[in-house]
């Protein structure tokens, strides 16, 4: 790693708008490039598209329950079949993908954010080290339950106040997760930056009079960028099935909202007689967080100078 | 086919046979498990079914209750009655006469000083014992001789089995838990982990909240029994697993309690390994309706309290149509299966307590608009939301987390839907729901909700004190740090009235007669409690264990010694 | 490195202490009730009795400061009376959980064997897996090999192992019946045959928690690897003549190693605070079942003493993997 392969990151960051057009369009002429990347963006947006648009083609209300076809297998009426009250398990799927994907995105980006910046931080400036690391140590040592228990137990008669019932608990699921899970990635941020201060650039950077900020946007982030990514995609996995682990303890969602890791926990009893019922969740779980893996791989890669200058 | 009938009724007579000439400990190892795993043997520490159940393979009550909910003796030669002269002629008094040559596991005598120290331990102030209310009303216990002890009642008792009696009430050892009296209990580890016992099984040993050993205990009653040498009991897990491990896998010869879907329970059974064995007790699953007001604009420790009536449950139109716009038979089709049937009756059972009524078995969505129509709700906005005075039809209905429990909210919110009141759910984990933080939002007696929905049952045979819960002023509040029974906050003199003739009142038929009309005053006629389900209990035992008979009026273990293999 | 080690260790404590005061003011807070358990047919009365019974009556800075010192007094005593055979601590109270009313290090010692059979094993497991398939992932980027790695582990990751665990049971315990269902903890390894029914009951477990660590562990490692391939060094460790096993395996390697420690000694508490979900699964009821039950029942001695067991572990290896940073490269300095 020299000065010189770190130039156009550094270009990059200046406002100039022509340039920066520029930068990002490298960005994106890499990771278009990147066969993976670009499957895995296809894939992402295409379940995207599906649970967004999908409810507004396929009218079937995702909690109305026909109880004479229940249980019943795929059929035109139903084309991922009924569950046990004869709900309509696609309709329960689309709606289940805007919660899951939507908090498994946001609780990722609160956790990744918050992870980022303390590890960062910490690693950065050793004044900060002791009192931030002593902090994760507390924040990994805290019993989970007890700890949600407490935060809904505050939070979420002033949060169902301030934004509705559905806003307010989405505000304190994604909230909740997030603080909960940032700690893996403020470690390992920490670990990488301790190391990346001590190589030459850095010093040459500093010996030049860099500002800390800008030290740390342009130097220290984008070398940090793998680990962060795979958080990421860790996280996606992480808060997916997390929500469904408050739900069910009735922290989460009301009880006949579905959300896929519900419809994977409910279909668990069912794994004999309908195994579709666990295969549809998981599947669509499975193929979110890969998706956002190759993307991952994908921005990672478009973003390191070193790869994208070849 | 006759001949087939005739070879099958021929196999079962010898398979049957071997069990008659069986001797103590010949049928080798039985294995038990408990989804929930006990966490100490002494029943008067803790009042979980868990630790109750697998204590009474290892400690006996005087008698216990048979599956028909009779009453049978163990320790004790016989039931004491008014007629056989054991309770006295004014009900103030039971005198409990023991067997003769009972032996502890350790080979010690049973004497009647043990059954008066068991009251003295469970009685002691400082004890904090789980099964206190057993003891309720007992002025003294004496001891007349070796083997006959004398309870005294402060006040006449027309059912005097309360101390000594079922599972929850089992005879302790005075000499090894001499030193355990009051605030020093929880030091003796080791005797609430293996209490020595008059049972068919002694503890080998015991690991708490994992798994219990057990060998037959040398000195039973019945030197035949029990038919099995050890026994291993294991906790943890869910149902779901512990069923799979009868009915599929084999590895278990017993499970306890499988409360799972129907359909996923008939499937396992149809491995064929195993059978799935129910019978009914008075658990009742319920709806209750709050007749004060919860509503969060309230001012705190004055929500859901009596000083503010419910803005239209406490209306009986609304409460009635509710009640009419459910389907019960389909709820325990869909839950319970051959674990519950429907019901209208806060008491199902047993035949004496429990009243005829069976009009709220039959859905009538229409009816339900009509009543609501009738009473002036309407819906005049369009928003599919019947009105009253400007005052919506909004419930918040409630319950603990629980498959089941979330399938009846979603069937039952689309019916209340369908009759025009507009219904959120809200499910809270049992230990935050069922526990009595007064700090919590979330418990089921603080009740900020509108319905709600749980199981209740009540020990033994008599409902009384069951039916008592609804006395005015028993209700939880803010002064009594929302500790109280009346959930619905119901106030009804004339209910108030009758539970005092009751409480004297000893005659059967005539008692019969009381707690039926109490039972209709809270369900059919005031709808302040809407009964859904007559829970019953369904566990599991494999093909080749023989002699189980599943009762739900006392232990589910009660005649493990008469358990035995069908090779 | 020694002072910073030194002066690490002496700052712990009051990190700790504090730690386990939060931890107690958190369960304090957190709604919950020791009688939710306790069936509905006990009246309130007397689960008032038995919650005073608990010391519960007593105000919350009485029962703190009750719990320190059970647990930083009397405990060592009492393991130095069980190592000595001693009798020191008698009469002394020790912490007592709510749920049993026996000593709570006497049932963590108990669940100690399970826990570290399974949980432990699939640890260690996984992170031999993870560590090869990461390096050659990475070495081989995009080839067969690393796809298939990729796509294992991220399905290995984002299916829960609620689901696995469960799976593996139909197919190998109902199914085939190859493997018991219920992990039997009394067992005893005494001689081959009994070794043997050991492994046999360890397989499911072990493999569903080990597929699940060494999907994250591998992740990390390639993404780590792949950052160094491309370095300068590493052009100038080729250019030198180094063999190409020499340059990827230490040099490569050894740079790459700082999220890889940091993600492995985040782990290691993990092991000793069980796997909650495969623990119930498979009924191993090691550290995890006990935690989880501890919180259902709200037995607070036993959730706290538990924590903070855990909150010790954490503050240890996270500085074991503070020194092993600064021996991996020696830039690396906190004085």
């Amino acid at each position: 790693m020299t000065d010189i392969s770190q130039e156009p990151v550094h270009s990059s960051n200046q406002t100039a708008p022509e340039k920066s057009r520029s930068y990002w369009s490298d960005v994106w002429r890499q990771f278009r490039s990147h066969k993976g990347a670009m499957m895995g963006a296809v894939v992402f947006f295409g379940i995207l598209l599906l649970v967004i648009v999908g409810p507004l083609i396929y009218h079937v209300d995702p909690t109305y329950i026909d109880i004479r076809s229940r249980n019943q297998g795929p059929s035109l009426a139903h084309p991922f079949g009924t569950d046990q009250l004869g709900r309509d398990i696609l309709a329960r799927m689309m709606a289940g993908g805007q919660v899951s994907m939507a908090v498994g995105i946001t609780a990722m980006l609160i956790s990744l954010i918050l992870g980022t910046a303390i590890g960062v931080l910490a690693g950065y400036f050793k004044r900060l080290d002791g009192w931030l690391m002593r902090l994760t140590d507390l924040f990994l040592a805290l019993p989970l339950l007890p700890l949600l228990l407490v935060i809904i137990l505050l939070f979420r008669d002033p949060l169902n106040r301030a934004f509705g019932p559905e806003g307010g608990i989405f505000i304190l699921m994604v909230t909740a997760i997030g603080i909960t899970s940032w700690m893996q990635a403020a470690r390992i941020v920490r670990g990488d930056v301790l190391a990346l201060k001590e190589r030459e650039f850095v010093l040459a950077a500093r010996s030049i009079g860099t500002t800390p900020l800008l030290m740390i946007l342009r130097h220290v982030l984008p070398n940090v960028l793998s680990p962060i990514m795979v958080s990421a995609t860790l996280g996606v996995a992480n808060a997916i099935i997390t929500e469904s682990a408050l739900s069910f303890l009735g922290l989460g969602f009301p009880p006949d909202f579905p959300t896929w890791g519900r419809l994977l926990f409910d279909g668990v009893d069912y794994l004999q007689q309908y195994p579709e019922r666990v295969i549809f969740p998981g599947v669509a779980i499975s193929l979110t967080v890969l998706s956002v893996n190759y993307m991952g791989d994908g921005l990672r890669d478009a973003l390191d100078p070193r790869i994208r200058g070849r | 086919m006759k001949l087939k009938s005739a070879l099958l009724g021929a196999a079962c007579a010898m398979v049957l046979a071997p069990a008659a000439f069986a001797e103590r400990g010949s049928d080798g190892e039985v294995r038990i498990i408990y989804w929930q795993a006990p966490s100490i043997l002494n029943p008067y520490l803790s009042g979980g079914t868990k630790d109750i159940e697998s204590a009474s393979l290892v400690i006996e009550p005087l008698g216990r209750y048979d599956p028909t909910g009779a009453l049978v003796p163990y320790l004790a030669a016989e039931i004491p009655t008014v007629e056989n002269g054991g309770v006295s002629a004014d009900l103030t008094s039971i005198t409990w006469k023991l067997k003769e040559g009972l032996l502890w596991s350790d080979g010690t005598p049973v004497t009647s000083a043990d059954v008066k120290f068991t009251a003295d331990y469970c009685m002691h102030p400082e004890g904090g014992c789980a099964q206190g209310a057993k003891f309720d009303g007992v002025s003294s216990v004496d001891v007349i001789d070796d083997l006959t002890v004398k309870v005294t009642f402060d006040a006449p008792k027309p059912n005097p089995y309360g101390p000594f009696m079922g599972g929850q009430s089992p005879i302790i050892q005075a000499a090894q838990f001499a030193e355990c009296l009051g605030a020093r209990a929880p030091e003796c580890t080791e005797a609430n982990f293996n209490p020595i016992g008059t049972g068919p099984f002694s503890v080998t040993e015991f690991r708490p909240n994992d798994v219990i050993t057990m060998e037959a205990n040398p000195n039973y009653r019945d030197p035949a029994k029990p038919a099995f040498a050890t026994l291993t009991f294991k906790g943890g897990g869910d149902a779901a697993a512990a069923g799979r491990s009868v009915l599929e896998t084999g590895e278990f010869d017993y499970a306890w309690n499988l409360q799972l879907a129907p359909d996923v329970l008939a499937g396992m059974a149809a491995a064929g390994r195993g059978t799935a064995v129910s019978a009914f007790g008075s658990l009742v699953e319920r709806i209750e309706m709050n007749l004060t007001d919860p509503s969060p604009s309230l001012p705190e420790g004055e929500r859901s309290t009596v000083a503010h009536p419910h803005p239209f449950l406490s209306d009986i139109n609304v409460r009635k149509a509710l009640s009419m716009a459910i389907d019960r038979e389909l709820l325990v089709e869909i839950g319970y299966g051959q674990a519950g049937r429907p019901t209208c009756n806060l008491v199902p059972a047993p035949a004496l307590y429990a009243s005829d009524n069976t009009e709220c078995l039959t859905q009538d969505i229409e009816g339900a608009k009509a009543m609501l129509e009738a009473a002036g709700y309407v819906d005049s906005n369009g928003d599919g939301v019947r009105e009253k005075d400007g005052v919506e039809l909004r419930v918040l209905y409630q319950t603990s987390t629980n498959a089941v429990r979330q399938d009846f909210q979603a069937l039952i919110k689309q019916w209340w839907e369908e009759i025009g009141v507009a219904t959120e759910l809200r499910n809270i984990d049992a230990s935050v729901y069922f526990g009595g933080d007064p700090g919590s939002p979330d418990t089921f007696q603080k009740f900020y909700a509108d319905v709600e929905m749980y199981a209740n049952n009540f020990d033994g045979t008599d409902p009384q004190s069951y039916l008592a819960a609804y006395r005015c002023g028993n209700e939880p509040k803010p002064s009594s740090q929302w500790q109280g029974e009346n959930i619905n906050r119901f106030c009804d003199p004339e209910y108030d009235a009758l539970l005092d003739e009751l409480a004297q009142t000893g005659e059967l038929s005539k008692r019969g007669e009381i707690a039926r009309k109490l039972n209709d005053m809270l369900t059919k006629d005031s709808y302040t409690i809407l009964p859904l389900v007559d829970r019953g209990r369904v566990s599991a035992h494999s093909n080749s264990l023989g002699g189980v008979q599943l009762n739900t009026w006392d232990s589910e273990l009660w005649n493990a010694a008469d358990w035995y293999r069908i090779d | 490195m020694l002072t910073f080690t030194l002066r690490r260790l002496v700052f712990a404590v009051p990190t700790l202490l504090f730690i386990a005061l939060v931890i107690f003011l958190l369960l304090e807070l957190a709604p919950g009730d020791p009688m939710a358990q306790v069936p509905l047919t006990v009246p309130p009365e007397v689960k008032e009795k038995m919650r005073l019974a608990l010391g519960l009556g007593e105000p919350m800075h009485v029962r703190f400061v009750l719990w320190l010192k059970q647990f930083f007094i009397v405990e060592p005593i009492h393991l130095v009376d069980a190592i000595f055979g001693s009798s020191l601590g008698e009469g002394m109270q020790r912490v007592i959980s709510w749920q049993t009313r026996s000593p709570v290090m006497d049932i963590v010692v108990q669940r100690m064997p399970q826990t570290l059979w399974v949980v432990g094993m699939s640890y260690v497991l996984g992170v031999l897996i993870a560590l090869p398939i990461g390096i050659y992932s990475a070495y081989r980027q995009y080839s067969w090999f690393d796809q298939i790695g990729t796509f294992v582990s991220m399905v290995g990751f984002s299916v829960p192992t609620f689901f696995t665990g469960v799976l593996l049971i139909v197919i190998f315990s109902v199914n085939l019946g190859w493997f018991p269902s219920i992990y039997d903890t009394t067992h005893k390894v005494t001689d081959l045959e009994s070794l043997l029914f050991q492994i046999k009951q360890m397989i499911m477990p072990v493999s569903v928690l080990a597929l699940y660590n060494a999907a994250q562990i591998s992740r990390f490692m390639r993404a780590s690897m792949l950052d160094n391939l491309n370095q300068d060094y590493v052009r100038t460790a080729r250019a030198k003549g180094l063999k190409e096993k020499t340059v990827v395996l230490v040099h490569v390697l050894r740079n790459s190693m700082i999220p890889v420690v940091t993600v492995i000694a985040l782990g290691v508490p993990t092991v000793f605070g069980g796997a909650i979900i495969t623990e119930q699964v498979f009924k191993v009821n090691g550290l995890g079942q006990l935690l989880i039950t501890a919180i259902q029942a709200n037995d607070l001695p036993m959730v706290q003493t538990l924590t903070f067991i855990f909150a010790v572990l954490i503050v240890v290896f996270n500085l074991i993997a503070d020194v092993l940073y600064g021996l991996l490269d020696p830039r690396i300095r906190y004085d």
